[in-house]
């Protein structure tokens, strides 16, 4: 205490100033490193494997992160109410093999496949949100519940058939591996709604709202946040682009069975958790999902170029989950250092 | 001011939680360009009727105008828009959210297509923090500000609503005199705006020197209302208390043993400096200061579960190990917590369960638990503690907060303690159970139990302290015995000067 009586007392509201400046800084750097580490990838591989800059490759990897991206999207803006929408594989393999299905045997036309897979994440998320928010069950148990519900479902309609190439009109599957200049269609639609997502993020009150809900729930209701309408609105969204994301997988794979998408509601938390977003709610952007889901899935491609085992795959992707939980942790705990030595300093006034 | 209409009447509302009626008769009455003063007792009904006002609860009945219009709050939002605006005691800020944002969250300055605009917002933030007399970086995130400075976002926020009724539940505990003088400041402008300022405070200077009227409450109920000059401070604590001093707070004189705490230059960085005292057997020594002046702290480092950096703690004249919470409660030492829902009970076991949970090693029959010891146990201590419940294995949950209270310390007392430490033994309780808790502490010292107790309520650590320690800034700064102490020589001690007094 001797110390800090000696320096000069500081400004009222100065205390915290520099460490929050710090942190804000630290929280940009988090979206530069993952850039930085993606690029560190790149290069280690390509010095091992110059094929692995072939415009090919680069394609598929685009392909793969844009869906998980996508899926990430919508599961930043539920996370960060606090909330967890683990059902997003489910969904986007149903959605997939309504497409598909409708395709094989009603022949419907392209432009409704995007509309129809859609539209099924749209009732599911719903569905999920109504559970959440009227009936106050965690989100947890409720989309763990949904994702096992829709495998149920899958098995049941699927029965073991499955949808071939051949049933997908063509004009549906340009959408999986036609480019511009070089770049998958997929990776531009994606692109464009993360950045709309983003921006809308930024710039609108009722998703600001979203943020408060998951930075301190209880003052958003003290302050007329209408917590229930928001957090469904979260829901429906993830529903949404997952119900798309369903679309564009047939559009990719252009063949689906029952087990599509199996698994990608963890590998879509681990990309937004790496990407900065807080598991428990407040901070973080839909651009950091993005920039996540393209790190995980170049390790994945680097990993192959590189002939490493595959199984090293899942173990690279789970400490880097790992790395970024501690790395947030270890700022949430300066942070309380930095807002106790802040509060004594104000004291000494 | 008779002549002028009524801002805001709320007329015999009422509001029950379950069983227990927090609200039995709230009635107030606020004319535009007053600062009124809301004061009571801890469980008065002052932070229930607060909340019906700022449209969190519900009434159970009861009416409410405002400008003569009658009103039907839904939830916060429907006061915001009517024009009430409420800042609470715990602030509650969103840590990831920028200072303006904090501001103006729901109601951000929007520009083309319903965009947020930054610049506008933060303009008018900073124009608030101009108009308080704080300098404050508007766009930095509200995580890592201090209390006070959290206490000052809440001021902001309420003062950006323009708002007709401003309510502030304790504003002040937080702050440096200074500040507060400068809140009293705004609280003037904001009157001759026309505003209405409901003001609770515990600290009754502060209501002599900025309201005009004050309304007291006891037990949930309306007592009076009437103008600051008909009003001594004896009156007040009188109608605020409504029963005699001596029945609420029975210590009775018992002659001090051998010393059983000896606390010698303990020393945790940061926190607390250079504290010694001792506590004697047949003893209450309280241990006094504001809010944040780091009295739950010494005792979490005397118990063990906070490390010391320096200094010694000797129990029974046995030194104990630093950092060991476990050595100190087997050398008989007992910490009933703040905060007994978080830490001191497990709310969903039964009240047997809970009694038996810090004997267990007692109990156990060849490492086996039987319900039956358990429900032994804690039948005998429910019958001394004069517990009120149902059934012994109904879940602590169902109990009200008194009642809890009396299970946490039958837990600790099952163990036979030399040293009961006790923080905020009465907080959120009714008072009832309020003398009743006092009374059974007094009971232990009188059998030669030493206590330490942390308390806020000044009323309590005058009644029923033999010494009394004073905190501030984590340094010991006076310890005065039972006849020293009186409301002025403590809070001199915890704020380390004299307060502002109105001749």
């Amino acid at each position: 205490m001797t110390a800090v009586l000696d320096k000069k007392p500081p400004e009222h509201g100065e205390p915290g100033r520099g460490s929050s400046e710090r942190i804000t800084a630290l929280l940009r750097a988090r979206e530069l490193s993952i850039v930085l580490l993606i690029a560190l990838v790149v290069l280690v591989t390509t010095i091992n494997n110059p094929h692995f800059l072939d415009s090919n490759s680069i394609q598929q990897l685009l392909s793969g992160a844009a869906l998980i991206a996508l899926l990430g999207v919508g599961e930043t803006l539920v996370i960060v109410t606090r909330n967890v929408d683990l059902s997003v594989g489910s969904v986007l393999g149903l959605s997939a093999y309504i497409v598909g299905d409708l395709f094989k045997y009603n022949h419907i036309p392209v432009w409704s496949g995007f509309v129809i897979g859609t539209l099924v994440g749209v009732v599911i998320g719903a569905v999920n949100g109504f559970i959440v928010t009227v009936m106050r069950v965690p989100s947890l148990v409720v989309t763990l519940g949904m994702l096992y519900v829709i495998r149920g479902i899958d098995g049941v309609i699927v029965s073991g058939d499955r949808i071939d190439p051949s049933f997908i009109p063509s004009t549906f599957t340009a959408v999986g591996y036609k480019n511009l200049f070089g770049v998958p269609w997929l990776a531009i639609i994606v692109a464009v709604v993360v950045i709309a997502v983003g921006f809308a993020m930024r710039s609108f009150r009722a998703s600001r709202d979203l943020y408060a809900i998951g930075s301190n729930p209880d003052a958003a209701a003290l302050a007329g946040v209408p917590i229930e309408r928001r957090v469904f609105t979260a829901f429906v969204i993830s529903g949404t682009l997952a119900g798309f994301a369903g679309a564009l997988f047939l559009a990719l794979h252009t063949t689906i069975d029952n087990s599509g998408g199996a698994g990608y509601e963890l590998k879509v938390v681990a990309a937004v958790v790496v990407g900065g977003v807080a598991i428990f709610g407040g901070s973080g952007t839909v651009f950091g999902a993005a920039l996540g889901a393209v790190l995980l899935n170049t390790i994945n491609q680097a990993l192959v170029a590189s002939r490493i085992d595959a199984f090293w795959n899942d173990a690279i992707a789970g400490a880097l989950l790992l790395a970024a939980i501690a790395f947030d942790r270890w700022l949430s705990l300066r942070v309380t250092r930095s807002l106790q030595s802040a509060e004594r300093a104000h004291r000494e006034l | 001011m008779t002549e002028l209409a009524a801002r805001l009447v709320l007329d015999g509302a009422t509001k029950s939680f379950g069983a227990v009626a927090a609200l039995g008769d709230g009635s107030i009455t606020l004319y535009p360009g007053e600062a009124h003063a809301l004061l009571g007792e801890n469980g008065a009904g002052k932070s229930t009727l607060v909340k019906i006002l700022g449209g969190v609860h519900h009434a159970d009945s009861g009416s409410l105008t405002i400008d003569g219009e009658p009103m039907e709050f839904g939830g916060p939002a429907d006061a915001q828009a009517a024009g009430v605006s409420i800042i609470y005691q715990e602030p509650s800020l969103f840590p990831d959210l920028s200072v303006a944002e904090n501001i103006f969250i729901g109601r951000q300055p929007v520009g083309r297509g319903r965009r947020i605009d930054r610049g506008t917002m933060e303009r008018e933030s900073r124009a608030i923090f101009t108009r308080l007399g704080v300098q404050l970086d508007v766009s930095r995130l509200a995580r890592g500000l201090s209390v006070a400075d959290q206490q000052i976002v809440e001021i902001a926020k309420a003062l950006s609503f323009n708002a007709r009724v401003l309510v502030m539940d304790e504003p002040t505990a937080a702050l440096t005199t200074v500040e507060v003088l400068r809140l009293f400041e705004v609280i003037k402008t904001l009157r001759a705006q026309g505003a209405a300022v409901l003001f609770i405070s515990h600290r009754l200077e502060e209501v002599f020197v900025c309201c005009q009227r004050v309304t007291i409450m006891r037990d949930g109920r309306f007592v009076r209302t009437a103008p600051v000059e008909e009003l001594t401070i004896d009156d007040i604590i009188r109608s605020m208390v409504g029963r005699d001093l001596d029945a609420l707070f029975p210590k009775t004189e018992t002659p001090a043993g051998e010393v059983v705490l000896e606390v010698e230059r303990l020393t945790s960085d940061g926190t607390f400096h250079d504290i010694s005292f001792t506590v004697r057997a047949g003893e209450i020594v309280a241990l006094a200061g504001l809010v944040g002046a780091g009295r739950s702290e010494v005792a979490r480092a005397i118990f063990g579960i906070d490390r010391r950096t320096s200094g010694s703690v000797r129990l029974g004249g046995r030194e104990l190990r630093n950092g060991d919470a476990r050595a100190a409660m087997a050398a008989g030492m007992a910490l009933v917590p703040e905060d007994r829902r978080q830490q001191g009970l497990v709310m969903d076991l039964g009240i047997d369960q809970n009694v038996a949970l810090g004997s267990l090693s007692q109990l156990s029959h060849l490492g086996l638990i039987f319900r039956a010891s358990e429900r032994k146990l804690a039948n005998g201590w429910a019958t001394t503690l004069q517990l009120k419940f149902g059934q012994l294995r109904n879940a602590v949950s169902t109990l009200s907060g008194g009642n809890q209270q009396k299970v946490v310390l039958a837990k600790w007392l099952a163990r036979g303690p030399k040293l009961l430490i006790i923080d905020e033994p009465t907080r959120g309780i009714d008072v009832g159970t309020k003398a009743e808790v006092h009374r059974i502490l007094d009971g232990l010292v009188a059998d030669g139990m030493a206590v330490l107790m942390i308390s806020s309520e000044l009323p309590e650590v005058l009644g029923m302290a033999d010494r009394v320690l004073v905190l501030r800034e984590g340094r010991l700064t006076a310890e005065l015995s039972r006849a020293e102490a009186d409301e002025h020589s403590i809070m001199r001690a915890a704020t380390g000067q004299n307060l502002v007094v109105s001749a």
